[in-house]
């Protein structure tokens, strides 16, 4: 890289690393509520390790702004290699929770390649479609190549299994082929082709998985099961009212009615303590985020910054729909954490990290 | 348009930018969507949700309320509820568990706790709920767990009220008992709840709504594992009211204890309200053996006993009135002018009868006799005569209009309404016409007729008030907490029978004899300050042989006779009735008199007769004569 451009400081995009903090701050204060009261003095050990996350993420995220985004061009298929490489550790050596093997013990940190793949796949997408589509745009002949790319890391992720995960690698390199040029007859009949296979897909589902499709299409057949999860969150969130319990003051995340509180059901602590106004807020930052990233799309220099900043802005954006929807019933349960709030080092790490390649992309357009 | 045709060199590249777009587009359009659904959660479904997450942290901790007393008429207690304690234990807050256990089950001296423990966790007890592992401590296992508290974390005693029956089998007929709800009670009563106690029997069950209060509660709330956190609200509970009985424990207590050992029933009623001032019945049973459960072995106890400790003689004992039917054939027959009180019939010891001799019970026979002496010395002879000339239907009118035959009313359980023959009943009941004969042993009330104790109490207080037969009744009111009278019960009037005063006057008369003459058969209850009114009786078991009165004491006991008093006093203004029956014990002036005779003795020394000082009989040596050899 080269010596650091005045022109990089003075070009700064403000508005997405302060968006991110404000995010990085709404997770932080609601895994400090969902944690309060379990220690009895002073922080609980989650918030102050979430602090922490968001001090290195932060800085790492100006580091990736700073670093020019087009050099991450030709690092790419290394990158790759070495989250195969992480993934297949996991899945030969990992730790595992809970039945499924996600993690690599750092000591520090618990590291989880499969929050990395999602950055490893962006970019190895981004590299493979930077050239431009020929006329028409890509066919089916031209797709075999990234379907390859996306099928190791994410059946990796699945054997693990984190259906989530592999759920939004597929979600962001369809988003990255749309985006690149696909052929619309194509990506017509891909769709359609998904939706029969589908059904083909379900006898591949570990049984939890298939249970949480069940009673995510009926939460009563099973309250206190795999339903409990839905049903618990969908109180929380609509127990939360217009402004919210206040802070600390959410039953359902205080009584531990609420699953996984810090993690994938974080959104539901905020709403249920903030209220449709806080919801309203965080959806708020989660969409000026997401429209200031697919502005940055529109205007970067080159395609390779364009696809670059939809593939980051679609991790987001696939992250929260999902999170969301599932917190308020409209989706089956599936992992996937709240991008930049959900407690986690390696998520929230690796997200701060892609953010500040977003802002790389947007100060560069002024440089060359 | 020209982009759109099917030579792929014409079609344009895609353009990155408008796709772009269009993503911000979707993107915009799902966040929309998820803001929609927030709002349906948030604003619309708000309240069913906050209820949902209220009911998910509150527990309702129901407090019952404490269960009404119950006193006799001069408000002492005759039940009340007393603590009893319980041990209990929360697992979770013992370190050490099985040494706990152990510790705990050796100063109980028992060793039921861990399959206690045990259980519970079967039945799913959610985190650091308490579970009772033994109930109604002896006071030796309560100091014991006292003294030995800090060797026993996460055990402690639990006081729960328990009914309390103070003077244990006293009037338990009466009073009845408690015991837990059971499902069909469930189903129907919907304040009740698993676990709740529950009148079972008579008074208990009768005014279960009044004694029972309301319950209160408390609510807690959970955490997610059922962990009780802090109380949120409390609604007090309220008590019972209590139940003030017409009985007098003075009273009741002589009477149960005159009758002792014997089987036997006494009932005595005031005949100007029909209030029972008393009411015996033995054997009987212990209430305080239901509370908080009975154990199966004195349940089976109770129910196989061949002497029916659990019914209630006075109400369900159905036996051969005897001679006291001769009240009803005087006043029948009186009344019918078939009888005068100068009749007069000749007692040869028998008379002979479609072929059979009926026999007087006395054997030389009574002479020449007429009404007042045929009361008096009960001549079997004469009331034969009388019950002939009125016919068995009359008799039964008569019998019915004093009240046999039917139920009195009380409110007791399981009454049973004893049985006055007729034709009319006989060729319901038979099939068959009645036989002239029959209405001879009717008259000496043997043969079908059966009645009660209560009947017949009932009887002699419409014979004592003039005519009028009330409804018995042994609450006389309701009682708030503070004392104040909630509800009271008036006396209230079943029928009346209009009969003429003069001759209720000759029947009077000739009761006053029974007790007063030396030649009544039941002489031995007379007393000093007060003229009492009898009628002895004695009830047949088995038909004798035929002309043969053996000795009784030469028979087995329950082949005996069972013998009968009724009486009423003082013989002007009556304040008491009373019926009294006790089992093949033989005739009723050796036996059921001088049960009588304690508890008018009693009810006397309690309510003083008018004037306070022991009256002598005004007329006795001009009506009663005493003949020095009779008795």
């Amino acid at each position: 890289m080269a010596v650091l451009d005045r022109r990089v400081i003075y070009h700064f995009d403000w508005t997405v690393f302060v968006l991110a903090l404000m995010l990085a701050g709404v997770g932080v204060l609601s895994v400090f509520s969902a944690t309060w009261g379990n220690s009895r003095h002073g922080l609980d050990p989650l918030v102050v390790r979430q602090l922490m996350w968001v001090g290195i993420g932060a800085v790492l995220m100006a580091a990736a702004a700073l670093f020019d985004y087009r050099s991450l061009s030709s690092y790419a298929y290394l990158f790759y290699a070495v989250t195969i490489g992480l993934l297949a550790v996991v899945a030969v050596a990992g730790q595992s929770t809970g039945g499924s093997r996600r993690w690599i013990n750092l000591g520090l940190l618990k590291l989880e390649p499969s929050e990395i793949a999602k950055l490893a796949v962006v970019l190895v997408m981004v590299r493979y479609l930077r050239e431009e589509p020929p006329r028409g745009g890509w066919n089916l002949r031209h797709i075999i190549v990234p379907g390859i790319l996306l099928a190791v890391p994410a059946g990796l992720v699945l054997k693990q299994p984190d259906l989530g995960t592999a759920l939004i690698l597929v979600l962001i390199t369809a988003t990255l082929i749309f985006v690149g040029g696909l052929n619309w007859r194509t990506g017509a009949a891909l769709l359609l082709g998904a939706m029969l296979v589908a059904p083909v897909g379900w006898h591949y589902l570990k049984p939890y998985q298939r249970e949480r499709l069940v009673s995510f299409l009926n939460p009563q057949s099973d309250p206190l099961g795999s339903g409990y999860h839905i049903i618990q969150s969908e109180i929380a969130i609509g127990s939360g009212g217009a402004w919210g319990k206040g802070l600390f003051k959410g039953t359902q995340a205080r009584l531990n009615f609420l699953p996984e509180q810090t993690t994938d059901f974080i959104f539901a602590v905020f709403a249920e303590e903030f209220g449709f106004a806080g919801a309203m807020f965080l959806l708020g930052l989660y969409a000026a985020l997401i429209v200031r990233g697919t502005w940055i799309a529109r205007h970067a220099r080159d395609r390779f910054g364009t696809l670059l900043a939809v593939g980051v802005t679609g991790i987001i954006f696939w992250q929260v729909a999902i999170n969301v929807g599932m917190a308020s019933g409209m989706l089956p349960v599936v992992g996937i954490t709240l991008p930049l709030v959900s407690y986690g080092g390696s998520s929230l790490i690796a997200m701060m990290a892609a953010i500040g390649v977003l802002i790389s992309v947007n100060t560069r357009r002024y440089l060359f | 348009m020209a982009r759109f045709t099917s030579h792929s060199k014409n079609r344009p590249i895609p353009r990155l930018e408008p796709r772009v777009a269009a993503l911000t587009v979707l993107i915009l359009a799902v966040l929309t969507g998820a803001a929609a659904r927030l709002y349906y959660l948030q604003l619309i479904k708000h309240h069913e949700m906050a209820e949902l997450a209220d009911r998910n942290r509150i527990r309702l901790q129901r407090q019952p309320a404490l269960r009404g007393l119950v006193y006799d008429v001069r408000h002492r207690p005759l039940v009340d509820t007393r603590p009893s304690f319980d041990a209990v234990m929360v697992p979770e807050d013992a370190p050490d568990l099985n040494a706990t256990t152990a510790r705990l089950e050796k100063l109980l001296g028992q060793d039921g706790v861990g399959k206690k423990l045990d259980e519970a966790e079967d039945q799913g007890r959610p985190e650091f709920d308490p579970v009772t592992v033994d109930e109604r401590l002896q006071w030796q296992q309560v100091v014991a767990l006292e003294t030995h508290q800090l060797e026993l974390p996460g055990v402690s005693l639990q006081v729960n009220p328990r009914r309390h029956y103070i003077y244990g089998s006293l009037a338990a007929h009466l009073l009845g008992y408690v015991g837990e709800v059971t499902v069909r009670d469930l189903n129907r009563l919907p304040d009740y709840r698993m676990g709740d106690e529950i009148g079972k029997f008579v008074l208990e069950r009768t005014w279960e709504p009044s004694l029972r209060g309301a319950s209160g509660g408390q609510e807690i709330e959970v955490d997610a594992v059922g962990r009780r956190l802090r109380m949120l609200r409390e609604i007090p509970e309220r008590p019972g009211n209590s139940v003030v009985m017409t009985i007098d424990l003075d009273l009741q207590r002589v009477a149960e204890d005159a009758i002792g050992d014997r089987a036997g029933a006494l009932v005595a009623l005031d005949p100007n309200t029909g209030y029972i001032l008393a009411m015996a019945s033995h054997p009987t049973f212990d209430p305080n053996s239901f509370a908080g459960g009975i154990t199966p072995a004195i349940w089976r106890a109770l129910t196989t006993d061949p002497k029916h400790p659990l019914s209630n003689r006075v109400i369900q004992g159905v036996y051969p009135p005897g001679s006291t039917f001769k009240i009803v054939d005087s006043i029948a027959g009186l009344e019918d002018h078939t009888l005068t009180p100068q009749t007069a019939y000749e007692c040869a010891g028998g008379i002979y009868f479609g072929g059979r001799e009926y026999r007087c019970w006395r054997k030389q026979g009574h002479g020449s006799i007429s009404l007042h002496r045929a009361i008096v010395e009960s001549c079997d002879v004469f009331f034969y005569n009388v019950g002939q000339h009125l016919g068995i239907d009359r008799l039964a009118a008569w019998a019915h209009a004093l009240g046999l035959g039917k139920k009195s009313g009380v409110e007791l359980d399981n009454e049973r309404s004893g049985v006055v023959p007729s034709s009319q009943w006989k060729a319901q009941r038979f099939g068959e016409r009645w036989y002239p004969a029959e209405t001879l042993s009717a008259a000496i009330g043997q043969g079908y007729v059966g009645a009660t104790p209560l009947q017949l109490a009932n009887m002699a207080a419409a014979v004592a008030n003039g005519g009028t037969l009330y409804k018995p009744q042994f609450v006389k009111e309701i009682d708030a907490l503070d004392g104040s009278a909630v509800k009271q019960f008036p006396p209230v009037i079943q029928s009346e029978v209009r009969i003429d005063p003069e001759v209720l006057e000759l029947v009077r008369a000739g009761m006053a004899g029974v007790v007063n003459q030396a030649d009544g058969t039941a002489h031995g209850a007379k007393l000093d300050n007060v003229i009492v009114a009898g009628k002895t009786g004695t009830a047949q078991v088995v038909k004798e042989a035929q002309g043969e009165r053996t000795k009784e004491n030469a028979i087995p006991e329950q082949y005996r006779d069972h013998g009968w008093f009724i009486a009423f006093a003082p013989l002007d203004h009556p304040r008491i009735a009373v019926a009294c029956v006790i089992e093949h014990a033989g005739h009723g002036g050796s036996t059921a008199a001088p049960v009588v005779k304690a508890v008018l003795q009693k009810y006397f020394e309690l309510n003083p007769p008018q004037g306070g000082v022991p009256v002598k009989n005004p007329d006795a040596n001009e009506h009663y004569e005493v003949d020095p050899l009779a008795d």
